[in-house]
């Protein structure tokens, strides 16, 4: 492979990355963590803990409590007299006072949270420091400031908090996730019980220690760990007013379903199969690296990755040499380590499922690349990987994956990328690449999904709405629109 | 209306009530029929018991007529709104005896239909103007133009109250068409008849086949049918039954299609509902563009 091309990118020759690595002692982790529920940390009432490790080295990293139905009521509890007793009397700007305080301390402790999120995630340290963190820090600080303006945010309705909300958040971006959560609900005054994911509870608990730094008031923020159950204990008490969930389409339509009937809100971000769609006028080395960066970035766990390439029939063979010799170049191994590109996958559950799709994909007669890059010994890895021939009822075409496989298709006509980008159940994002303006708003505005990136990918930022169409979910988060989420809004009458 | 008047005076001809699907006026494919009757209970019409296979036609033709009717203008469709107030108000008579004949004191019948016609007017005014409020430019730290625009969903199936009939259906569907959805309607059960004369002015108002279609028949057969299916992209509904909520929210999880239920007094009120109901059947989209040279 190496050798077909003079005008392949050679990263090797002559230069060899030494390890870089974090030390992972910045992380200051304890052996053990309980519950955070009223503002303190408490046991759990079962007594039960289970063990967080790390998907690279799979040493276990610390112990951590299961909250179970009594853990959630007690939490709820607290929420619900935070909310009536301190959080919904406060003045709003000293409401984002303290929004702001939390966004200075997640700025001052940030590479001991990186290195957690790291180590806990199996994310690479360029990206959780360069990438998580920052937007961790400027989604407090954007929403911090929307406390004492929301009657801006509205005109001609008025707004009021929902209450106590329920949060229930994936192991793709723990800390970010917290965030995405915890900043517009405490910004439009409602109190949080949040549940972070069951392998990647780490963060959150850091997070937990930030509020009691900043004298956040007792029960505003309540953080339960725990696994599915603990959600569904959330999702179904009765003195919750709002759930608000990010994780799978399966567990989505549960909860809508759970939900059928009550008055509780509900938001949803779930999962995603977005097509990266690329034109034959495209800058095609920038949409190389707006693949890479599509299906690549944090090893695929991403739900609004871009997990299928649609490539103009007349430029297809070049672009997936193109793309096929850039991914030659990444590589993968030590999350901690800051060379490297792609770190390791989350669980060996989802390391199991993606060779499930690697399987399935080979049977369904696509043809497979994965890259040469020499893998650890010890960890849950998955080297980057792609399809050619897919059809558009294959499986890895249709479902969402959640690890570095990317399914690519061609096509010959815009409204044939079209067609192909929307045949999904899903809604999430897409991706356009093409040099000409008028064709990138004619495909962006047919795409169905509610992210559109043009001649980019993966961006992501807190004043940008976020969020799906169809199976994707409901719902936005971030920016002026994802207030509404924690909101209630009705007409004030006026002169209609 | 069907009935006999005296050896010397003209013989009334009787309206057959039909289904409006597509543009046409079609029987239902099922036979089927079931009775309006005038509060005394003399038999007005015989209406179309609509069947889920009607369903399942009125949502091909739905949505083959919504690319179109998303893409049209708001001036367009803030237009057509007002066409739709404007045959209105020619047959304000007609449908307030229609009202009136299955109950309702004439005043109030009349009341009714001059509040629907209102909302036609409110809501063809905001065609062309809730996507500028509902829009923004986003303010990113990085270098792109970052902007959101509301989308209409798609096909929405409308579950009116009974009562009021024709301002139930005026209330829900105004806000659909103005922001670019297309509905399927199913009517009230028990005062079927002005809404079915509705669907002939709604095809006199220069609406494009498939945008609005129009289905008489039972709410209890039918609402499953509506919930479940696939291709509906949301239900907006009012004075849903607890035990119906919660069926059309459970069935809604099959493909997650929005479930807007709206209070009866936002139905009935004088005031128009403002621009929540157009939101609230809209989607967001962001779109990223990078800034460079």
């Amino acid at each position: 492979m190496a050798k077909k091309h003079s005008n392949k990118l050679d990263f090797d020759t002559g230069w060899h990355y030494d390890p870089a690595p974090e030390s992972p002692e910045l992380a200051k982790l304890k052996d053990s963590y309980d519950l955070f529920i009223d503002g303190k940390f408490v046991k759990p009432t079962s007594g039960k803990y289970f063990d967080t490790t790390s998907p690279s080295s799979q040493k276990i990293l610390a112990k951590v409590a299961e909250a179970d139905k009594r853990d959630v009521a007690k939490a709820v509890t607290a929420a619900r007299k935070a909310y009536e007793g301190t959080w919904s009397r406060l003045r709003p700007s000293e409401r984002g006072k303290y929004l702001f305080r939390i966004a200075r301390v997640i700025q001052e402790r940030s590479r001991e949270l990186a290195v957690t999120e790291s180590l806990d995630g199996g994310k690479p340290i360029r990206e959780s420091r360069d990438i998580d963190l920052p937007l961790v820090a400027a989604h407090f600080f954007y929403h911090a400031g929307w406390a004492d303006k929301l009657s801006y945010a509205f005109p001609g309705r008025k707004v009021g908090p929902l209450g106590v909300a329920g949060q229930i958040i994936p192991w793709n971006f723990p800390l970010l996730m917290a965030a995405w959560k915890i900043a517009p609900a405490l910004a439009t005054g409602n109190t949080v019980v949040i549940k972070p994911a069951e392998t990647t509870p780490l963060t959150s608990l850091k997070l937990a220690e930030i509020l009691q730094e900043v004298d956040l008031p007792p029960g505003v923020v309540n953080i339960l760990t725990g696994a599915g159950s603990t959600g569904e204990c959330i999702v179904r008490h009765p003195d919750v007013d709002k759930i608000a969930f990010t994780g799978s389409t399966e567990v989505g339509k549960l909860i809508r379903k759970t939900l059928a009937g009550t008055d509780k809100r509900l938001t949803l971000e779930l999962g995603g199969k977005a097509a990266n769609i690329v034109f034959e006028d495209a800058a095609l080395d920038q949409a190389v690296e707006g693949i890479v960066n599509g299906i690549f970035f944090n090893q695929g766990h991403v739900c609004c990755a871009g997990s299928r390439l649609l490539v103009q029939e007349s430029i297809s063979e070049k672009l997936v040499r193109k793309l096929k010799d850039r991914m030659e170049t990444l590589v993968v191994g030590d999350p901690l380590d800051k060379n490297t590109d792609i770190g390791a996958i989350n669980s060996k559950e989802q390391l199991k499922k993606i060779q499930g799709y690697l399987k399935v994909g080979q049977r369904e007669g696509a043809e497979i690349f994965q890259t040469s890059c020499p893998l650890p010994k010890r960890g849950n890895w998955c080297p980057p990987t792609l399809f050619l021939n897919a059809s558009q009822s294959h499986r890895i075409s249709q479902e969402e994956i959640f690890g570095p496989v990317l399914a690519i298709q061609t096509f010959r006509t815009v409204d044939e990328a079209i067609e192909k980008a929307n045949n999904t159940p899903f809604g999430l994002s897409g991706g356009v690449w093409t040099d000409k303006g008028a064709k990138a708003f004619h495909v962006s505005e047919r795409i169905k999904a509610g992210v559109v990136w043009n001649n980019t990918f993966n961006k992501f930022d807190p004043a940008s709405p976020f969020g799906g169409y169809k199976e994707s979910g409901f719902g936005r988060e971030g920016g002026r629109h994802g207030l509404e989420a924690y909101l209630n809004i009705s007409e004030t009458g006026g002169n209609r | 209306m069907m009935s006999r008047n005296s050896p010397d005076k003209r013989l009334s001809v009787a309206k057959t009530y039909k289904l409006y699907i597509g543009g046409k006026f079609p029987r239902t494919e099922s036979g089927r029929t079931f009775e309006a009757r005038s509060h005394s209970g003399d038999l007005l019409a015989n209406l179309c018991r609509a069947s889920r296979k009607d369903l399942r036609e009125a949502v091909v033709v739905a949505r083959k007529a919504f690319p179109g009717w998303a893409k049209r203008s708001g001036y367009n469709r803030g237009q057509i709104l007002y066409r739709i107030a404007e045959m209105m108000e020619g047959r304000i008579d007609q449908l307030a005896n229609e009202i009136s004949s299955q109950g309702v004191p004439p005043k109030k019948a009349l009341k009714e239909v001059e509040t629907s016609i209102e909302r036609f007017v409110y809501y063809a005014g905001w065609a062309d103007k809730y996507a500028q409020i509902h829009s923004s430019v986003n303010p990113v730290s990085t270098a792109h133009l970052n902007f959101s625009v509301p989308e209409p969903m798609g096909i929405v199936g409308i579950i009116p109250p009974n009562e009021p009939s024709l301002l139930g259906l005026a209330t829900l569907l105004a806000p659909a068409l103005a922001g670019g959805n297309v509905a399927i309607s199913l009517v009230s059960e028990t005062r079927p008849l002005a809404p079915a004369t509705f669907a002939e002015i709604l095809h006199s108002s220069d609406v494009p086949a498939g945008v609005v279609n129009i289905l008489t028949g039972f709410r209890k057969e039918l609402l499953p049918d509506f919930s479940t299916h696939m291709d509906v992209n949301a239900i907006l509904a009012a004075d849903l039954s607890t035990k119906e909520r919660k069926l059309t929210e459970e069935n809604s999880a099959l493909n997650l299609k929005r479930v807007i239920h709206l209070p009866s007094k936002a139905i009935s009120a004088t005031d128009n509902p403002g621009l929540s109901p157009i939101l609230s059947l809209q989607e967001t989209k962001t779109t990223w563009h990078p800034i460079g040279t």
